[in-house]
C-alpha cells in the first residue's frame, strides 16, 4: 500500500475510535476530562519510557492507563474533599503534566522522545516503523495499536450498551437499578486513555481532544437517538481526519493541526444548519413566531 | 547559580515572573468564586491562532503587538464558548474543550507555515508553547510589568465591587453597580493575565497560575482580602521559584517549573491548611470520635450488668 493509503487509514482510525468515545464524553458531561486525560497521558509514557527504555507497544499502554486512571482518582478524590470539579482538574492536569514536561526536558530531552512531537503528534513517520503481520504483510506498528485499541472500544461499547445508555443519561436510575456506576466510570476513564495514547503518535496530545469532543458535539445536533449518534459521530471523525489531511497536503502544514481545523469546520456547518438545534433553524423559527 | 541570577537581564526576568504570578494568583481568585477555573485553560489555547496571525501580518516578533493579536483571538473564544453553549443544548464544558483543541489545532497549523517560512524558525514563536522566560527581553518585559500592573490596579481598586459582583450580584445591581460593566472587566483582566503569561510559562500552563494558587489560599482563609493576598504571595513565590530553577539549566521550559513549585504550595495547604485542611480535618474527627465513644461509654444501656 502506498504511504498516502497508510496515512488516511491511520488517520481514520483514530477519527472512528475518537469519536465513538467522544459519544459518551459528551454526554457524561466530561469533555474537559479528556482535556485533562490527554495531557497527563504524556507523564504516564514517559515515566513508562524511563522504567523499560522502550517506546513502543504494551508498556507505553499501560503506562497510559495507569496515568489515566490515577488522574480520574485524584480528580475524584479532590472534588469529594469538596473542591469544584473543573478545579480540581485543572490543578490535577496541569501539574502531572508539568511534571511530564520536566522529565523529558531535562533528563531524555536528547532520547527518540521529544515534546514536540508528543504534543503535535507526527503522522508522517507513521509509515516508517512498520511490523511484519501474517496475511497482510507489512503494517505500521501505530496503525496495529489503533486497530486493536479501536477493536476493544467498539466491543466494550456493544457489550455494555445498555449499561452505558442508562449510567451517561440517567446516573440515578443506573445506581437504582443496582448498575456499579464507579466500576463503569473507572473502565470508562482506561477506554479514555487507551485511546489517547494509541491516538498519540499520530494526532498528539491536544489534537486528541478535538478529534474525541468535536465530532461527537455535532452529532449531537442532529440526532436524540445513542446509536445514530455513535454513527454520526464516528463518521464525522474519518471525514474530518481525511479532510484535514487534505487541507495540510494542500499548503503543506501539519496533519493534526489541519484534523482538528477540520473537526471545527464540520461543527460550524451542524451548528448552522442542523434542522432541530441549528443556528439557522432556530433563528428562522423564531421569526416564523413572531409572524404567527 | 548565582552568576546566573545576578546577570542584569535575569534580574528583570525574575522580577517580572514574580509580578506575574502575583496578577495570575489575584485574578485566579475573580475566576475561582466565578466557578470558572477551566475557563482560562480554553482562552489560553485559543489566543495561539492571534499570537502566530499577527506574527504573519507584522512580521516580527513585537511582544506588544502579539498581546493585542491574542486577546482578540481569546476574546473571540470566550465568544464561541458563549455563543454555542447558549444557544444549543451543548454543555459549557464541551464548549470549552471544543473551543481549546480547534482553536489551538488552527494555532499549530500557522505555526508550522511560519516555521517553514525563511526566517520563521528563529521567530521563538514555539516558546509560547511552554513559555521561555529566558528568551525576553528588555522591552517585553516592561510590556509585561505594564499590564500585569494594570490588572491589579483594576482587581485592587474596585475590590468592594467585585466583591459584591462574586458573592452577591442581585444586591449589587440594587446598588446600581452595572453587571455587564463588571462582566467586561472581568473578561478584560483574565484575557489579559493570560496573553501576557503566556510568553513567559506557555499557553498550556499559564492556566495553573491561575487555578493553582487561587485553590491553596482558600485552604487558609474565608476572607476574600486575605485569600487575594495569599493567593498573590503563592503565585509570586511560585513565580519567582519556578523561574530561578528554569534559569539554571540551558534550555529548560519555565512554565512547569512555576507549575511544579505552584503545586507544592497547593499540597501544603491541603495538607496543613487551617480551612479545610486534611489534617485538621483528621484531628477534628478523631476528637470527635473519642468525645462521642466516651460518652456512649457513660451510657446505661452500655454498662456492664452487675456493677
Amino acid at each position: 500500500m502506498t504511504y498516502t493509503a497508510w496515512i488516511i487509514i491511520t488517520a481514520s482510525l483514530v477519527g472512528l475510535s475518537c469519536g465513538l468515545i467522544g459519544v459518551f464524553l459528551v454526554l457524561r458531561k466530561m469533555a474537559m476530562m479528556s482535556d485533562a486525560i490527554s495531557h497527563t497521558v504524556l507523564l504516564g509514557i514517559v515515566v513508562a519510557y524511563l522504567m523499560t527504555r522502550e517506546l513502543s507497544g504494551p508498556h507505553m499502554l499501560i503506562g497510559a492507563i495507569l496515568a489515566g486512571l490515577l488522574t480520574a482518582f485524584l480528580v475524584q478524590w479532590l472534588h469529594n474533599l469538596d473542591l469544584e470539579l473543573h478545579a480540581s482538574m485543572g490543578i490535577v492536569f496541569t501539574t502531572l503534566f508539568a511534571i511530564g514536561v520536566i522529565l523529558i526536558s531535562t533528563s531524555i530531552g536528547n532520547a527518540h522522545l521529544d515534546i514536540q512531537h508528543a504534543l503535535m503528534g507526527e503522522i508522517t513517520f507513521v509509515p516508517f516503523h512498520t511490523m511484519e503481520l501474517p496475511i497482510v504483510g507489512a503494517v505500521p506498528v501505530t496503525t496495529v495499536m489503533l486497530a486493536v485499541v479501536l477493536l476493544i472500544v467498539v466491543i466494550t461499547i456493544i457489550v455494555f450498551y445498555k449499561e452505558w445508555k442508562i449510567t451517561s443519561f440517567d446516573p440515578a436510575l443506573a445506581a437504582s437499578l443496582g448498575i456499579p456506576i464507579v466500576f463503569m466510570h473507572y473502565l470508562f476513564m482506561s477506554l479514555v486513555s487507551i485511546t489517547t495514547v494509541a491516538a498519540f503518535d499520530a494526532v498528539g496530545a491536544i489534537m486528541v481532544v478535538a478529534m474525541l469532543i468535536t465530532p461527537a458535539a455535532s452529532a449531537y445536533l442532529w440526532t436524540d437517538k445513542l446509536s445514530i449518534m455513535l454513527l454520526l459521530s464516528s463518521s464525522f471523525g474519518v471525514i474530518s481526519a481525511i479532510i484535514g489531511y487534505y487541507i495540510a497536503a494542500w499548503i503543506d502544514t501539519s496533519i493534526s493541526g489541519s484534523m482538528a481545523f477540520a473537526t471545527g469546520i464540520i461543527f460550524i456547518i451542524s451548528f448552522l444548519l442542523s434542522p432541530t438545534h441549528g443556528f439557522l433553524s432556530r433563528s428562522l423559527g423564531k421569526q416564523r413566531n413572531q409572524f404567527s | 547559580m548565582w552568576s546566573i541570577l545576578s546577570t542584569s537581564n535575569t534580574q528583570w526576568v525574575l522580577f517580572s515572573a514574580t509580578i506575574l504570578g502575583i496578577a495570575a494568583g489575584i485574578v485566579g481568585c475573580l475566576s475561582y468564586w466565578k466557578k470558572q477555573s477551566l475557563m482560562s485553560d480554553a482562552l489560553a489555547h485559543a489566543a495561539l491562532p492571534g499570537v502566530v496571525i499577527t506574527f504573519l501580518i507584522i512580521g516580527e516578533k513585537n511582544l506588544f503587538f502579539l498581546i493585542i493579536g491574542a486577546a482578540i483571538s481569546a476574546l473571540l473564544g470566550a465568544f464561541f464558548i458563549q455563543w454555542v453553549q447558549s444557544s444549543t443544548r451543548i454543555t459549557e464544558d464541551t464548549a470549552m474543550g471544543m473551543t481549546l483543541s480547534v482553536f489551538f489545532g488552527l494555532g499549530i497549523m500557522l505555526l508550522t507555515v511560519v516555521n517553514r517560512t525563511a526566517g520563521g524558525n528563529q521567530s521563538g514563536l514555539d516558546s509560547f508553547i511552554f513559555g521561555q522566560a529566558a528568551a525576553m527581553v528588555r522591552s517585553d518585559v516592561n510590556t509585561m510589568l505594564a499590564l500585569a500592573f494594570f490588572v491589579i490596579l483594576i482587581v485592587i481598586a474596585g475590590f468592594k465591587e467585585w466583591k459584591l459582583y462574586l458573592f452577591d450580584p442581585s444586591f449589587a445591581k440594587g446598588l446600581g453597580l452595572s453587571l455587564s460593566l463588571m462582566n467586561v472587566l472581568y473578561t478584560t483582566v483574565l484575557v489579559t493575565t493570560i496573553v501576557i503569561g503566556i510568553q513567559a510559562v506557555g499557553v498550556i500552563l499559564i492556566a495553573a497560575l491561575l487555578i493553582i494558587p487561587s485553590v491553596s489560599a482558600r485552604y487558609w482563609t474565608q476572607k476574600l482580602k486575605t485569600m487575594f493576598l495569599l493567593s498573590a504571595c503563592f503565585g509570586g513565590i511560585s513565580g519567582a521559584i519556578g523561574t530561578a530553577i528554569s534559569a539554571i539549566g540551558r534550555g529548560w521550559p519555565t512554565g512547569p517549573f512555576i507549575v511544579v513549585v505552584a503545586a507544592l504550595f497547593f499540597i501544603i495547604s491541603l495538607v496543613f491548611g487551617k480551612e479545610k485542611g486534611i489534617l485538621l480535618k483528621h484531628l477534628q474527627f478523631r476528637k470527635q470520635q473519642k468525645a462521642h465513644s466516651q460518652e456512649i461509654g457513660h451510657h446505661p444501656v452500655f454498662q456492664k450488668e452487675g456493677k
